[in-house]
């Protein structure tokens, strides 16, 4: 029994130096890129933290912008919890994320509480990620297809069961339609997807669509999947299935062009960044907060209704210098048309238009610390 | 001078010395058992205190706007059907695993088999929701379309089908899988233990191996083979992810197994609806998984009450 | 099979069975099971062939096969103890289906990405394709590491208390109580894990050790149950040798009763382990995401491979495949990394267990 201590300590020694020699080697891509060489002159001055959380919807465009953000500033410890756009305004206003990523504005309780937060009582929220919801389809030999907002809800209801509808039929003239049973998919997952949809039924669709906007799908039954990849995944191994998603993850499937007037536009980021800068603000907020309601019943030629707009939520004053200059750093490179830009392209969201951009530089250039 | 003392203090079955390094030891023992009911009474504690502002709520500020028992009923159905069916599924499965790498597969092969089934146990749950979307829903339609034509005067498989396969059968089956491995690794353990001498003296009256099992093995790994299979109720009950991956849930009550419109279970919908929920949808959340919680008690007493009816046979009593 | 008489049917007597000795030799029963499926394969065909219910046919035949020659030549007993070995290897049969197709999947779809850089990066900085999960796989080891030191120290003592001092109602309510927790959803552990540490600390701190907390309060209840099972099953009899040698209880316990048991303790920190490093839930509300390296678990977020694996997945951005290759490949090394773990417990266990002839 003497004998066991010396290999157990072996065994242990052995242990140890295999994780200090794990630990010392690093990650290659942060060992020769970080520390003062790459970065700008100008961003050599910023340090500490900046915590942003929220909305998993802008995961990937966060990425992006984190990815160009630490190319300028690399002492800056920046990170990004997706836990969720309640769990993001929770954290902001408890104030363990000093900016939140929502998908949906404050309401007015909230509001009230993240005032408190901050230091002189003003916050900005800037609708910076803006994402066109496609409706897509899987349906063979059919490649286009022109929707209305009624048949939109018609089939999501449940009220339609097949692709050769006449409701359908109207619109699509030129198609051969065939006799596949409609199998609508919504998303299982309390999501700013689902209250963007659901918003747009209610609103251009109130005939055929009585439920009221909801996070959860309002209706029970159906097919239900989890996230974004969950819906699309079944769409595509499922013939006669439609659901809606971001448009960028269309890929192969077929993508709905929707009524607008008399028009039928598809998605497109042109199209979704015209409808959210032709769209009214909420009424009641801050000189800084540009909260809207986006316009889902526009006739606008090129305007594409069905759009997820994301917020980031912050403080025009905090308490600390540090800080205050580290969101506002971050902000300006959101904005600016690089930041938008490599969002575009990582995520396949719309960049803001350059109003939107002015609008947004106002708030940026406010932030201030302990205002 | 102590080993006079102690069997006055306690007689015969307290065989041993009593040193200082016995209290410590012991004390440390059952310290840790307190610590375990302390952290357990937190997140109790945590729990309730939580679940109480949707308790309290008025019906329509709870989601679905019907009040709590209408909104946690059906996720309770749903929570109970996909777990009954993994253990329904998983138990004898894994008891033959179990006999089969203890007493039927090649001596030395046998320790190799078993490592491969723990493997089961190593792939995250992630993985299991994902494969069980991709792989297995497909995989089981035709057995739905199946169990529809043949089995429809059961309320189980009433139909219509679903295209997709993403049913509570397909999660109670993936579900089980999952907990295979755990059931079998403890079964496995507790039938590799059982008396040498048992099981030669039943082969020496003559006994066939089977005969040998039923006699000697299986009264003596009972216990385990109850404490695996609650192991992994208690995982088909609790599990997340891959539930919520593959279910097809989000509709009322239904008993309906291979339908797409399925009751989710608590878990999968605290994780899918965690995130984005507000104010009292966060409570009543947390209240859902209160009950969760209680299930589990329930569950257990009935198990435990199972087991006592017949005294433990173990080598320690 | 073909010599023997149709006259052994049925059971004899006690005394025949001991002079008679009409046994299937072993090839006639593979034959025989074989000859089953081979039926399966025949009625498959006549309603469109299918693997599935070739297999499913052939399995059902095949053993009724056995079953019932084995019942005319060697009689009830022996022929159930053949039905019996039937069903037990079929039992196994079916479990490797899910295993195989399991492990087929994640191999096909993670072995893309299963480089150097996978190991050697982080994704600090690093958009679209390229990147790798060195962050998250340390992230892993530390905070399982971390979660490991907590549970099995206070799992393995309670195990203890319960089977070597353990009486009346207090071992009653932790063995109850135990069992209660297995039944914890992984989120409500997180979020309690959550709670206790803004309580202690401050609303703003994260930490791995939240993490490994999280994953103490899913872990704990599993070492418990799976310790006191094994330790139940040390024979009172090397106690009893131990204490007549005047060996005090607890150095019985340490120097007799663990070792004796260490196999199946080792077996259950493993399966304990497997349970807990693939939560994602717990993870993220405490521990987050972070795309570079944090190696203190006492300070800051820190990347773990199953969150890592699942935003990989769900969140992919327009370069959806090299997304989709790294979860995969994280799920991978997920899996390689449990295996290991396996190993070195096995190994250990291999190494302390006492020699005995068994």
């Amino acid at each position: 029994m003497k004998l066991s201590s010396k290999p157990r300590a072996t065994a242990l020694a052995l242990a140890l130096s295999g994780s200090l020699a794990l630990a010392a080697c690093g990650a290659s891509n942060e060992t020769d890129s970080g520390g003062t060489g790459s970065g700008s002159g100008e961003g050599a001055e910023l340090s500490g933290n900046l915590v942003g959380a929220g909305a998993s919807s802008q995961q990937s465009a966060m990425e992006a912008w984190q990815a160009g953000f630490q190319g300028e500033f690399p002492d800056v410890q920046f990170s990004y919890d997706p836990a969720g756009s309640g769990a993001g305004r929770e954290q902001f206003i408890d104030g363990s994320a000093d900016f939140a990523g929502s998908d949906a504005a404050l309401d007015e309780e909230e509001l009230t509480a993240a005032e408190e937060r901050c230091a002189g009582g003003e916050i900005f929220e800037l609708p910076n990620y803006i994402s066109p919801i496609a409706v897509v389809y899987n349906l063979e030999g059919v490649d286009e297809l022109n929707l209305t907002p009624e048949t939109i809800a018609g089939i999501f209801s449940g009220a339609i069961t097949t692709w050769n509808d006449p409701a359908i039929a109207a619109d699509n003239p030129d198609a051969t339609l065939p006799g596949t049973t409609i199998t609508p998919v919504h998303r299982g997952d309390d999501s700013g997807t689902t209250e963007n949809f659901t918003d747009y039924l209610h609103q251009a669709a109130g005939d055929v669509w009585t439920a009221e906007p909801d996070g959860v799908w309002p209706l029970q039954g159906g097919e239900a999947a989890n996230g974004t990849s969950g819906v699309v995944e079944v769409v595509t191994s499922t013939d006669g299935a439609v659901t809606y998603a971001d448009a960028s993850r269309a890929g192969d499937l077929g993508v709905a062009s929707v009524a607008v007037g008399e028009d039928f536009v598809a998605p497109s980021a042109e199209a979704a960044a015209a409808v959210v800068e032709n769209s009214p603000a909420v009424e009641g907020r801050g000189e800084h907060d540009f909260a809207i309601e986006v316009n889902r019943v526009t006739e606008g030629s090129g305007e594409y209704p069905i759009v997820l707009v994301s917020y980031h939520i912050g403080c025009i004053g905090y308490d600390d210098q540090e800080t205050a200059d580290n969101v506002k750093a971050f902000m300006n490179y959101v904005i600016s048309e690089d930041g938008q830009a490599a969002a575009a392209e990582n995520a396949g969201n719309a960049e803001i238009s350059d109003s939107l951009r002015e609008q947004a530089q106002g708030a940026v250039d406010a932030i201030t610390a302990a205002g | 001078m102590t080993a006079t003392k102690a069997p006055t203090e306690r007689p015969a079955k307290q065989g041993a010395v009593r040193r200082p390094g016995d209290r410590i030891f012991a004390g440390s023992a059952k310290g840790s058992g307190i610590f375990i009911l302390v952290v357990l009474a937190g997140v109790a504690a945590f729990l309730i205190s939580e679940a109480i502002p949707a308790l309290t709520a008025p019906a329509e500020d709870i989601p679905g706007g019907e009040g709590l028992a209408s909104y946690i009923g059906p996720l309770v159905l749903g929570t109970l059907l996909a777990a009954v069916i993994a253990l329904v599924v998983a138990t004898p499965l894994a008891v033959g695993i179990a006999l089969f790498v203890t007493y039927y597969a090649p001596r030395r092969i046998a320790a190799a088999l078993g490592y491969v089934i723990d493997l089961l146990a190593a792939i995250p749950s992630v993985v299991y929701g994902f494969w069980g979307l991709a792989v297995m829903a497909p995989a089981l339609v035709p057995f739905h379309e199946w169990a529809a034509e043949h089995l429809s005067w059961l309320p189980f498989f009433a139909g219509p089908t679903s295209a997709s396969g993403r049913t509570m059968l397909t999660v109670g089956l993936v579900l089980g899988v999952m907990i295979l491995p755990i059931i079998s690794a403890i079964a496995r353990e507790v039938f590799s233990q059982a008396p040498a001498l048992h099981r030669e003296a039943a082969l020496a009256l003559g006994a066939t191996r089977w005969e040998m099992i039923r006699m000697a093995v299986l009264p003596y790994g009972k216990s385990g083979v109850i404490a695996g299979a609650m192991l992994g109720l208690g995982r088909a009950l609790g599990e997340t992810m891959a539930v919520a991956i593959i279910l097809s849930g989000g509709a009322g009550a239904t008993v309906n197994l291979i339908s797409s419109s399925n009751p989710s279970t608590i878990a999968s919908n605290i994780a899918l609806r965690f995130p984005e929920a507000t104010g009292v949808g966060v409570n009543t959340l947390i209240a859902s998984g209160l009950v969760l919680f209680v299930i589990t008690l329930a569950v257990n007493m009935l198990a435990r009450w199972i087991v006592n009816r017949r005294a433990d046979f173990s080598g320690a009593n | 099979m073909s010599t023997a008489t149709r006259s052994a049917s049925g059971t004899s007597a006690p005394q025949d069975t001991v002079r008679v000795e009409r046994r299937l030799s072993r090839s006639a029963t593979v034959g025989l099971y074989l000859a089953g499926i081979a039926l399966g394969a025949g009625l498959s065909a006549l309603t469109g062939f299918a693997v599935t219910s070739t297999v499913v046919y052939g399995v059902i035949l095949g053993t009724l096969a056995v079953y019932v020659t084995s019942r005319a030549v060697e009689g009830r007993r022996k022929a159930t103890d053949r039905l019996v070995t039937c069903l037990v290897t079929t039992a196994f049969g079916i479990a490797m289906v899910p295993l195989v197709s399991l492990v087929w999947t994640v191999l096909s779809k993670g072995l893309a990405r299963l480089d150097g850089d996978f190991f050697g990066m982080s994704m600090f900085r690093i958009v679209g394709e390229g990147g790798g999960a060195y962050h998250a796989i340390l992230g892993t080891v530390i905070i399982t590491l971390l979660a490991t030191a907590i549970s099995v120290p206070i799992g393995l003592l309670t195990a203890i208390y319960l089977v070597e001092y353990g009486t009346g109602r207090l071992k009653r309510g932790i063995t109850f109580f135990v069992d209660v927790m297995t039944g914890i959803p992984s989120i409500v552990a997180g979020l309690f894990a959550f709670a206790l540490f803004t309580l202690l600390f401050g609303n703003d701190f994260r930490a791995g050790v939240m993490g490994a907390v999280a994953l103490s309060v899913l872990m704990i209840p599993v070492v418990v149950r799976s310790c006191e099972e094994v330790l139940k099953l040390v024979p009172n009899e090397l106690r009893e040798a131990s204490y007549a040698l005047g060996v005090p209880k607890w150095r019985t316990v340490v120097k007799v009763v663990l070792p004796t048991a260490i196999a199946g303790l080792g077996t259950g920190v493993t399966l304990a382990i497997a349970r807990v490093v693939g939560e994602t839930a717990p993870l993220l509300i405490t521990v987050g995401l972070i795309t570079g390296t944090n190696l203190n678990p006492f300070d800051g977020r820190m990347a773990t491979l199953p969150v890592f694996a699942f935003y990989q997945l769900t969140q992919p951005g327009t370069a959806t495949q090299a997304f989709l290759d790294r979860a995969w490949t994280a799920a991978l090394v997920l899996i390689i990394l449990v295996m290991a773990l396996n190993v070195v417990a096995r190994l250990i266990s291999r190494f302390f267990a006492p020699k005995t002839g068994r």
